[in-house]
């Protein structure tokens, strides 16, 4: 039935209804329960504190949300539990409720979760045309469906919208489907047509603002009824730090976004001055630039901020002008190279500074250490990011080394350190760029710190301990077998009587590890970080003078946390072995297509040109690896943290250059296809061409958790045809690596001390093995196998694993059985042929090397295991042909309790 | 357009009123619950009303075919609780679609009698869709705010069940009624769609909510102007109010949704509110002086009753509805 024009206005609900007309003049979103724009929301949701999450939303209401944005998107988090839980928490508190809800995900899955608990009529955020018209379609169908409105980014197939005609061109195309296509309510749209940072500097940005203004007020003409809708404070990215130019920014930006049309979208509040309160200038200035009036307007603005940067007493404010610190007093100046990582003028200044004072000594405890108790100060308070600080020891570190030898003439002198903390990567683990960072930011606070490298066996933390004295021992790693490795090191300690507090850290260890299973076992404290950021204020805590009361307390939140997490783990029912095998993924393989690999057999790749593999990169992880949190690109231009990560991205693709120019990392692969088929239900045979007769055997894992009904319990074994079938099916096994050159490079930069782009490059090198697999597994898909040979897809969308066939790493979910890997060595003959080991604890050395198997049924998908039962592990252990302890040891992580 | 849509043009529709009511007067025993089918069904079956449909089809037939004599345009299938999730209290699941084919049976074959002996007034059957008795916007358990006895996901299957039974047994339109959790049917609503489009046809929807009290929310917490947003999506062919209130109390809330929309509106409101003893007492004349209020006002388009209502109620409110024009909308001006 149509609805009569006059009254087509946007209109939500929660317990009450809002509607957009005209007059409402603007919507404000509420954005702090999101969990990727706060920290402190993250925090909450992790730790299930969802009565103080629910404190958060009430405060949005409160302060005036006319619309409450709901994100869960966060990779440790079950983000479909976590949207269930608080939307139907939600409900139950009316004050918060009345407002209508922003369900915002970039997962189609929990979008779906959220519309399925709430009773109003929810915004969706955001659907764009980036994967294409059909899934595009799809969900406008169901959202409307569901009966949601929703905001539509200016996205499409080749990116997103960067100036005024490819906006107009994405927001006509997306309502022409909507509206004309699905017959989507016209006024439900709301369309982001991207607001960037304007005063960047770089030409190509100079209308950003104006095209934003007159995209809005051409799709307000053009598209009837539809809304716009924007994230104001992008706006001003560039003037970060400057509130004064920031509030005045977006508040003239609000003014002319709103007087052409833009009628919701997300601002804060307290960052907005009043429009006719700006001081004439700025406005004028900020206008210019917005409107691109001038060719100095960026120039004109910058001067204006510089001026009116002392108001605010930001320290970013402060770089503005890099010549004019240089004529700030002493300490000064080595507080800003400090902070800002200049390293160009430190030896000058500090010599300046040895002069001055009685003994060289006197520099590093009095100028330096001043310097950096104000990085200290501001990385501990969230104003500086973990790229930042390493830049700052790496400043710090070239003064000590220039002051050293003085030090050593006065011989009386020696440098008084907070604490002395020993650190190692586990024996069997390779990976220490989490370390790594950890120890450089605990040095820039004045911590001596023993780093023992990786692969350290507990004989010798246990003898360093003892021998160096030391206050606290740093405990890391990556892969799961590690896990077990540091419940050993505190038994070893606690036999050994050693009474040193524990600091737990790295990718797979977490706080419930470290309660459950080491703290019961160590007298003394045990601690986990899961940031740099925390290493400080803990090693501080642990270190003061009467750090009793600290420890007594950790203790007991350890303990309380350990009940607690043992008492609400949700009971999970499970199935025996064998009814988890009858409940099998099953493939019709009557049907199933089976595509026999054009070059079975071996194939080494030698001395591959790495250059390739650059577009083949997934940075996201990249900025993970130095707490920067976001997606790539849209991490550039976070509100939080782009500036940091444009630096740091800047720094990467700088060294990345050196790489390939100078040739300084390998890169090798050897693959193999092989006539395989499952048999026994969970075991894959596989024969080698050469010798008919030598047959392999890959054990998969099946899960045991108990599904819902018509769920499957998968193996990966399922996506091989069963013997049994007398149909040949294939399958493939690799490994990859860019590692040789990483660590003598690492060594190199540390002897320079620069350990910034000493952890930079293994971050790198782990980031190429990734995009070598990438690249090798899209190589076989479309040559070698050729079981795709019309795949035409983007990075974006191999990195969303979008392709036909799957290429599961042992060690990871699917199979987090790390034994595989020694099959998958043994039929390779890997090491010999590449160079690449295995440790004991079966990690891969280099550890920028990538391994796993290539299956290419199209039915074939990612799954996680989950936890298994006893019986799998006798069976599997017959199967290994090990002692079933020896199997628990290795399957630990996932054997259910 | 749809048939219906050209008599609600034209006239003010009447829809019929309780069947539970009439029901009583039967005094239907256990036994005659069971029938000779369900002689040795082993839970009690006493107050499965739906299932009547089944074992005593005869007085069901007579019940739709009073409303119609008593002027009613619109009967509704004896199908308030023929969900597996209600029809899981008898033990019943497996039995919903008999039960929802075999009710919208009966009422259309009444109807289309009462259609062929006089084409000037065509009757129509609404097949009922009732709220269940579980609600997907709350949890049941004070001490657990998160929890929810029933998810979106079940009660979408379970009407899908219900509304496949309901057309494959004739019905006109798809009443989704007596809603006081509009998560429920949100629910009930995308089932239809889905049905729609699986069998590519068109049916027409009445949406009729329910508000609790003088509140003047509905039980899930919405006020009449976020529960219409909430469910407009879909192109109805009405929405409107029924149960919990009488006609008077009810009055405020129609204006309000009378203003707001651009569908049809409907009510069937209760004879006045219960007394001490649950009883309905608002006679037939007093529902009608209340009734012939909001064809004063012009709000309604199709009226009729719920609890407490019998075929005088109908009848009185039927020769009430004739002497006034329609309310007219936007699609039709």
């Amino acid at each position: 039935m149509a609805v009569s024009d006059t009254k087509k206005y946007l209109t939500l609900s929660g317990l009450e209804p809002l509607v957009v007309t005209p007059e409402s003049n603007f919507i404000n979103v509420g954005e702090r329960t999101n969990v990727t724009g706060s920290r402190k929301f993250l925090r909450l949701i992790k730790e299930e504190k969802y009565d103080e999450a629910l404190e958060v939303a009430r405060d949005q209401v409160e302060g005036g949300a006319q619309i409450l944005d709901v994100n869960m998107d966060e990779g440790m988090l079950d983000g479909v539990y976590a949207m269930t839980t608080f939307l139907n928490l939600i409900a139950s508190e009316p004050d918060i409720s009345r407002i209508p809800l922003m369900i915002d995900s970039s997962k189609w899955e929990i979008i779906e979760a959220g519309l399925q608990v709430a009773q109003g009529k929810c915004v969706v955020n955001s659907i764009s045309l980036k994967e294409g018209e059909a899934e595009f379609k799809h969900h406008a169908k169901l959202i409307k469906r569901y009966g949601a409105a929703v905001v539509v980014m200016a996205f499409d197939e080749a990116g997103q919208a960067d100036n005024y005609d490819r906006r107009i061109e994405i927001c006509k195309r997306s309502y022409h489907i909507l509206v004309n296509e699905l017959n989507f309510p016209a006024q439900d749209i709301i369309f982001d047509p991207n607001i960037f940072p304007v005063a960047t500097g770089m030409d190509e940005h100079r209308r950003n603002a104006l095209d934003f203004f007159e995209a809005t007020k051409w799709i307000r003409e053009n598209l009837p009824h539809a809304n716009v809708s924007g994230g104001v404070s992008n706006v001003s990215f560039s003037f970060r730090g400057n509130n004064v130019v920031r509030e005045a920014m977006h508040s003239a930006f609000l003014y002319h976004a709103i007087k052409n049309g833009m009628n919701l979208g997300i601002v804060n509040p307290t960052m907005l001055e009043v429009y006719d309160e700006i001081d004439k200038d700025l406005l004028e200035r900020i206008e210019d630039v917005f409107f691109d009036r001038r060719d100095d307007a960026t120039e004109r603005l910058m001067e204006i901020a510089e001026s009116l940067a002392g108001t605010s007493r930001d320290l970013s404010a402060q770089s503005t002008n890099i010549q004019a610190w240089r004529n700030d007093a002493l300490q000064d100046r080595i507080t800003h190279a400090l902070v800002k990582g200049v390293d160009k003028f430190i030896i000058e200044d500090v010599e300046e500074a040895r002069l001055a004072s009685d003994k060289p000594i006197e520099v590093i405890e009095g100028h330096l250490m001043i310097g950096m108790n104000v990085v200290g100060d501001l990385f501990g308070s969230g104003k500086m990011f973990l790229p930042q600080v390493v830049k700052s020891a790496r400043v710090m570190k070239k003064a000590v080394a220039y002051l050293q030898p003085f030090i050593e003439a006065e011989k009386d002198g020696k440098q008084e350190f907070a604490g002395k903390i020993l650190m190692a990567t586990v024996k069997g683990d390779v990976h220490d760029i989490g370390k790594n960072i950890v120890s450089v930011v605990l040095g820039c606070n004045n911590y001596e710190i023993i780093d023992l490298g990786v692969m350290v066996p507990p004989e010798k933390i246990i003898e360093t301990a003892i021998k160096e004295n030391v206050d606290i021992i740093g405990l890391s790693g990556l892969i799961t077998p590690s896990l077990d490795e540091m419940v050993y090191v505190s038994k070893a300690l606690e036999k050994e009587n050693i009474e040193i507090p524990l600091i737990i850290g790295g990718a797979t260890t977490s706080r419930a590890h470290s309660a459950v299973k080491i703290a019961p076992h160590y007298k003394n404290t045990v601690v986990h970080i899961n940031d740099a950021s925390r290493a400080v204020t803990v090693v501080g805590d642990l270190l003061k003078k009467d750090s009793r009361v600290y420890k007594e307390q950790i203790r007991e939140e350890y303990d309380a946390f350990r009940e607690q997490f043992l008492k609400r783990t949700r009971k999970k029912e499970y199935l025996t072995l064998s009814e988890a095998r009858r409940n099998k993924f099953k493939i019709n393989w009557n049907t199933s297509e089976i595509v026999k690999p054009d070059q079975l057999g071996i194939h080494i790749i030698d001395d591959f040109d790495i250059t390739k593999l650059e577009e083949f990169i997934d940075w996201s992880p990249f900025f993970r690896s130095w707490d920067l949190h976001g997606k790539y690109p849209a991490i550039l231009t976070d509100d939080v943290v782009g500036e940091q990560a444009s630096e740091l991205s800047a720094d990467a693709k700088k060294l990345l250059k050196r790489i390939f120019d100078e040739k300084l990392l390998k890169a090798k692969a050897i693959f193999g296809l092989f006539e395989a088929n499952s048999i026994n239900d969970d075991d894959i045979e596989i024969s080698l061409l050469k010798a008919q007769n030598e047959t392999h055997k890959f054990l998969t894992l099946r899960q045991q958790s108990k599904k819902a009904k018509g769920k499957p319990n998968i193996a990966l074994a399922d996506f091989i045809a069963p013997k049994s079938t007398g149909k040949q099916d294939y399958m493939g096994a690799f490994c990859v690596t860019t590692g040789f050159g990483t660590q003598e490079l690492a060594e190199k930069f540390e002897a320079e001390h620069d350990d910034y782009n000493a952890i930079m490059i293994k971050a790198l090198a782990d980031r190429l093995a990734e995009a070598f697999a990438e690249y090798l597994h899209k190589e076989v898909r479309t040559k070698h196998w050729n079981y795709d040979r019309n795949e035409n897809l983007t990075n974006e969308e191999l990195i969303k694993e979008s392709y036909k066939g799957i290429r599961p790493a042992p060690g990871y979910p699917a199979c987090p059985d790390h034994l595989e890997k020694t099959t998958i060595w043994e039929i390779l003959n890997v090491e010999e042929n590449i160079g690449v080991k295995l440790t004991e604890s079966l990690a891969m050395w280099p550890a920028a090397s990538v391994s796993g198997y290539y299956f290419g049924n199209p039915e074939a998908r990612y799954f996680g295991l989950g936890k298994i039962k006893e019986d799998q592990i006798e069976d599997y252990a017959k199967r290994r042909n090990i002692s079933e302890e020896e199997a628990t040891k290795w399957l630990s992580p996932n054997i259910a309790d | 357009m749809s048939n219906i849509k050209k008599e609600l043009i034209k006239r003010i529709l009447v829809l019929d009123g309780a069947m539970g009511t009439m029901l009583q007067q039967y005094n239907f025993s256990e036994d005659d619950f069971r029938g000779e089918r369900f002689k040795d069904y082993p839970s009690p079956l006493k107050g499965n009303n739906d299932l009547l449909s089944i074992t005593q089809p005869k007085a069901i037939a007579e019940i739709h075919a009073k409303y119609f004599e008593a002027g009613a345009d619109i009967v509704e299938t004896n199908t308030f609780s023929g969900t597996t999730i209600a029809m899981a209290d008898y033990d019943m699941e497996d039995l919903v679609y008999e039960l929802n084919f075999e009710s919208a049976k009966i009422a259309k074959q009444v109807a289309e009698k009462f259609t062929e002996a006089n084409p000037e007034k065509p009757r129509f059957v609404a097949g009922s869709i009732g709220p269940t008795n579980k609600t997907a916007s709350l949890s049941p358990d004070v001490n657990r705010p998160e929890y929810r006895a029933i998810t979106f996901n079940e009660l979408r299957i379970a009407y899908k069940q219900q509304v496949e039974a309901l057309i494959d047994g004739g019905v006109d339109i798809l009443l989704v009624e007596t809603i006081f959790d509009t998560l429920n049917a949100k629910a009930a609503l995308f089932a239809i769609e889905e049905v729609k489009e699986e069998r590519n046809i068109d049916i027409p929807i009445m949406v009729s909510g329910t508000i609790t009290d003088a509140s003047g929310r509905t039980l899930s917490g919405q006020t009449v102007e976020a529960f219409l947003t909430s469910i407009s999506h879909i192109p109805l062919l009405s929405v409107g109010f029924n149960c919990a209130l009488g006609a008077q109390q009810l009055k405020p809330y129609l204006q309000r949704l009378s203003n707001e929309t651009e569908f049809f509106t409907s009510a069937h409101p209760n004879a006045g509110l219960p007394n001490a003893f649950g009883d309905y007492d608002e006679t037939p004349k007093q529902m009608q002086h209340y009734i012939e209020d909001y064809l004063k006002d012009n709000l309604i388009n199709i009226i009729g009753g719920c609890c407490g209502t019998s075929p005088e109620h109908i009848k009185a409110i039927a020769e009430v509805a004739q002497k006034y024009k329609p309310r007219l909308i936007q699609e039709f001006a």
